[in-house]
């Protein structure tokens, strides 16, 4: 069978490609591993009665264009923002960040009395950092070493919004792009837990500690997300991550477009230096001029294609991009909600975030463990009960908990990933919530644990890296996947990539798959539709 | 002395406390009011972001005692309505809500309401001006009594995705087979509540009216049974964004009522307004036949249009421009429609733009940055009214979430 396109994985990125490629009149085809489409944005009932975001959990980086030109909501998809969030300390205080800017105040203050002018300071260097980076986001980063009209005047754009800074600024964003999320925090903030609180964001998903340089630049990753404007804003979508890519397929699907799932890719087939088609794994075959990655760039030219079509270079280039898992996952079936004596009887910050930690050494301590190859003796938690807001995913009275858990390397010192360590790991991370929340562990119904190994075998995310690769300066705008092959396109003619190990890189923000689809129509002579998001 | 000459009252200003006063100053950390006819009406109590949200996602609480109410009773009750509305009212069964609209003689529209048919010689009159005088105008000669019950009833709208259930957890078994606009008398925390599935949301929702004494009982066992369903107490402005969405026209914010105008020429038609939806001329006399009957015939000089604007800035007392240099027309309401994530408007154009002329229609948009204006022109596409209907508004029996 013949398709104009054909899309490799059924994830976001994957799903965005092909919706706009429909959208332009292609006959496009997506093809999927796993009997169900989401890849990480998705939501299955594994206990009757629970729907889990089994992967990503929150959502705040989907671009709002890409949710237009493709009219998600339309198709069921409808983020709702939360309000706030905490961390407790092992000492039974906690810090309570709000949106609400007066209580955010009050709280500040009541932590150390100069945090609250600190953290203005602090909010008002990371808002200019993510004004400087937003246009970024949804453009094709240039080719620093091209002399195309195009990537020259991309580079004086860029260029320019740089001089614009001014002296002061530029040494300021430099330094932002390099240093470590602790240093950072250092210049603002007094208090230890606001200080620990602030620099999650620096550390979820990445190989690195709150003091390895580049941890700034993820936290500002997490930051440039919006709800409706609301710059930093982080949501749920309403019945888990899954609606998310659910909408994605339908509006796909009624653009004309088509899925198979159930039936992973065996190999790109390519003729004369030049992609033709693709080989499934049950012996199908279809047929296109255009084929697009959504994989990682490892699984896409190491797994699943012929070395000898690839340059050397490429090859290397490939090889030495750094994946390295860092995070697991617990998803947790609920009998009812789970007090925490610390915090006020409903505190309205209960349904945000959660996070249990006592300073910035426990956090080094965690990652220490990881680099040793041991998932930490004391994680770092992001632990949500989305069903305080949202009412679709169990029961009313029962809840359900997402809980992300950083560090758990890839590879155990102790042997592999087999289910006593990953029921270890799990008790480790049960045992660590249990004593902020003495009930916890009695409520619990159902228990999905995920290492990093599951998330690359049930995924496919290599490592179970949940950027599709380090968020660090050497693997970001034109040197993101491979030098000189920053712009979707690889060196097989026909072949593109567009999952999040291209610009600008991981978190369910979409803007890969459709930066992906304008330079796929670009080079058949179309261009991409952003309808009047444009 | 004379002992008639004691002090009498002096009447208070301002806005007054309305039935539901307590609950919602006890949630109304902002301590934000409006004065809605003359009662205190919570503006946003916390962040009205959150509270829309709400609305979309599971349940809400906004008190709509006050509203103007009239009771119209009597044998011609059903003649009395059918000349004043432009509906035909003898098909309206009792037991169903109708949303309705009544316009002068020239054909104008004075306002509009909601119509309850409580029974065969019975109705109750919702609506946002007082209309005490143009009912009774038009019952003369009649067998019917009107009377004014605004500050008689009072009640709230309860609307959201998650209501329904809420009622159900209630033990309120009616509401299994209520379809939209129909009306129930039910009982919640043994008070006599008179339920309807309606609303201003484009949503699943009810409104409950009761007796003013019965009012806090009421909603405290509606408040008690939402908790577990994320129930949250809303102000206006959460209200105003649904309700733009949800494709709901507000007097004196998208039109004029034509008993109140100054300026002759800011009076509208329902054809105008595009409400022509709503006039019938297959029903005997009433008020604004002849002309309506006229009016149809003629193409209206202006129209107001649903409208989508490129970009994300709400386009906010903007004008409207043709080729971004002739101005022809301006907007009422405007909003950046958080659920539907599309940037949406109503606007007046004078014909033909926005009919015969869809094309190369711009909005100016004025944005203030930290101190300085901006102006952008933004395109201007001409769309379908509402912008938002979830289609669990209608299905019955009704949905869980």
């Amino acid at each position: 069978m013949k398709y104009d396109a054909i899309i490799v994985g059924a994830g976001h990125n994957g799903l965005t490609t092909a919706g706009f490629l429909a959208r332009a009149g292609l006959k496009t085809l997506v093809i999927e591993k796993n009997d169900y489409v989401g890849g990480a944005a998705v939501s299955r009932e594994l206990q009757p009665g629970w729907t889990y975001s089994n992967c990503s959990y929150v959502c705040s980086l989907l671009r709002p264009e890409i949710i237009r030109a493709l009219e998600l909501p339309k198709y069921g998809l409808q983020v709702i923002p939360y309000e706030s969030g905490a961390t407790f300390d092992s000492k039974g205080n906690y810090f309570n960040y709000s949106s609400d800017h007066d209580a955010l105040r009050r709280e500040l203050i009541r932590n150390n009395p100069e945090d609250a002018d600190g953290y203005e300071r602090y909010a008002r260097a990371v808002m200019r950092q993510c004004k400087f980076i937003k246009p970024l986001l949804m453009r094709t980063a240039p080719d620093p070493t091209s002399f195309n009209p195009r990537d020259i005047s991309e580079l004086l754009y860029i260029g320019k919004r740089f001089y614009d800074l001014g002296e002061r600024e530029m040494a300021e964003t430099v330094r932002f792009w390099t240093m470590s999320i602790a240093e950072f925090l250092d210049q603002y903030i007094k208090s230890d837990l606001v200080k620990v609180h602030l620099a999650g964001s620096g550390i979820i998903g990445t190989g690195l500690g709150p003091y390895s340089p580049g941890t700034a630049y993820v936290l500002l990753h997490h930051y440039m997300g919006e709800v409706d404007g609301s710059i930093g804003a982080w949501g749920f979508s309403r019945g888990g991550m899954g609606s998310i890519t659910k909408a994605m397929a339908l509006s796909f699907q009624d653009a004309g477009g088509e899925i198979r799932t159930g039936s992973g890719l065996d190999q790109f087939i390519v003729k004369n230096g030049r992609v033709v088609g693709v080989a499934l794994e049950n012996g199908d075959e279809f047929y296109a001029d255009t084929v697009v990655s959504g994989m990682d760039v490892r699984r896409t030219f190491i797994e699943h294609t012929e070395q000898k079509e690839l340059p050397e270079d490429f090859v290397k280039g490939v090889k030495r991009y750094r994946f390295r898992g860092s995070s697991g996952k617990l998803n947790i079936a609920l009998d009812g909600m789970p007090t925490l004596p610390a915090a006020p009887k409903d505190a309205r910050f209960l349904k945000g975030d959660l996070h249990f930690l006592d300073g910035m050494e426990e956090l080094e301590r965690a990652y220490d463990d990881w680099k040793e190859g041991r998932w930490s003796a004391s994680p770092y938690v992001d632990f949500l009960i989305p069903t305080q807001i949202d009412p679709t995913m169990a029961p009313p009275g029962k809840h359900y908990a997402t809980i992300f858990v950083q560090y758990a390397p890839y590879e155990l010192a102790n042997g592999t990933w087999d289910d006593a360590n990953r029921e270890a790991f799990a008790k480790t991370v049960i045992d660590k919530i249990s004593r902020h929340s003495p009930d916890f562990k009695d409520l619990i119904v159902h228990k999905e644990v995920r290492s990093p190994a599951d998330i690359e075998r049930e995924v496919g995310l290599t490592e179970g890296n949940i950027f599709q690769g380090e968020l660090t300066f050497d693997q970001l705008l034109f040197n993101r996947p491979v030098p000189g092959y920053a712009q979707y396109r690889s060196p097989i003619k026909g072949l593109y990539m567009c999952g999040s190990s291209s610009h600008p890189g991981g978190g369910v923000m979409g803007a890969p798959g459709a930066n992906a689809a304008r330079e796929v129509l670009l080079d058949l002579g179309k261009k991409i539709d952003l309808g009047a998001a444009a | 002395m004379n002992k008639a000459l004691t002090p009498r009252p002096q009447m208070p200003m301002g806005a007054l406390p309305a039935p539901f006063h307590e609950r919602i100053a006890a949630e109304n950390f902002q301590h934000s009011w409006m004065n809605w006819n003359g009662y205190a009406s919570p503006g946003v109590l916390d962040t009205a972001e959150f509270e829309y949200f709400a609305i979309r996602n599971q349940s809400t609480l906004f008190d709509i005692s006050p509203m103007c109410k009239f009771r119209i009773k009597g044998p011609d009750a059903e003649a009395v309505m059918n000349r004043m509305v432009t509906r035909d009212v003898r098909k309206q069964k009792p037991g169903r809500v109708s949303y309705v609209i009544w316009c002068d003689e020239d054909g104008n529209v004075v306002d509009d309401g909601t119509l309850f048919r409580r029974s065969e010689d019975e109705f109750l009159l919702f609506c946002q001006e007082p209309q005490l005088l143009w009912i009774k105008d038009i019952a003369w000669g009649f067998d019917v009594e009107v009377t004014e019950v605004t500050h008689d009833l009072a009640g709230f709208a309860f609307q959201g995705p998650t209501t329904a259930a809420t009622l159900r957890d209630l033990k309120i078994k009616e509401i299994e087979t209520m379809r939209p606009f129909d009306i129930r008398d039910i009982k919640i925390a043994g008070k006599k509540v008179m339920i309807s599935r309606t609303g201003f949301t484009g949503d699943l929702g009810y409104e409950l009216v009761m007796a003013p004494k019965d009012a806090l009982s009421v909603w405290d066992a509606v408040y008690a049974a939402g908790q577990l369903r994320g129930v949250r107490i809303i102000g206006y402005e959460a209200l105003e964004m649904a309700r733009i969405e949800a494709g709901f026209l507000l007097p004196r914010v998208d039109f004029i009522s034509s008993q109140t105008n100054l300026r002759v020429n800011r009076a509208r038609n329902p054809f105008e307004i595009g409400l022509g939806w709503l006039v019938t001329f297959d029903k005997p006399h009433y008020n604004g036949k002849r002309a309506l009957q006229r009016l149809a015939g003629v193409a209206p000089k202006r129209k107001l249009v649903a409208i989508e604007i490129s970009k994300d800035k709400a386009a906010h007392h903007a004008l409207v421009y043709h080729r971004k240099t002739r101005e022809v027309g301006f907007v009422t309401s405007a909003l950046w429609s958080a659920t539907t994530k599309r940037n949406i408007a109503y606007a007046w154009l004078e014909v033909p733009f926005g009919q015969a002329v869809k094309d190369d229609l711009w909005v100016e948009i004025y944005l203030q940055r930290e101190i300085e204006w901006q102006r952008r022109m933004e395109r201007v596409m001409i769309v379908e009214r509402p912008f938002f209907v979830h289609p669990r508004r209608t299905v019955t029996p009704p949905l869980n979430f």
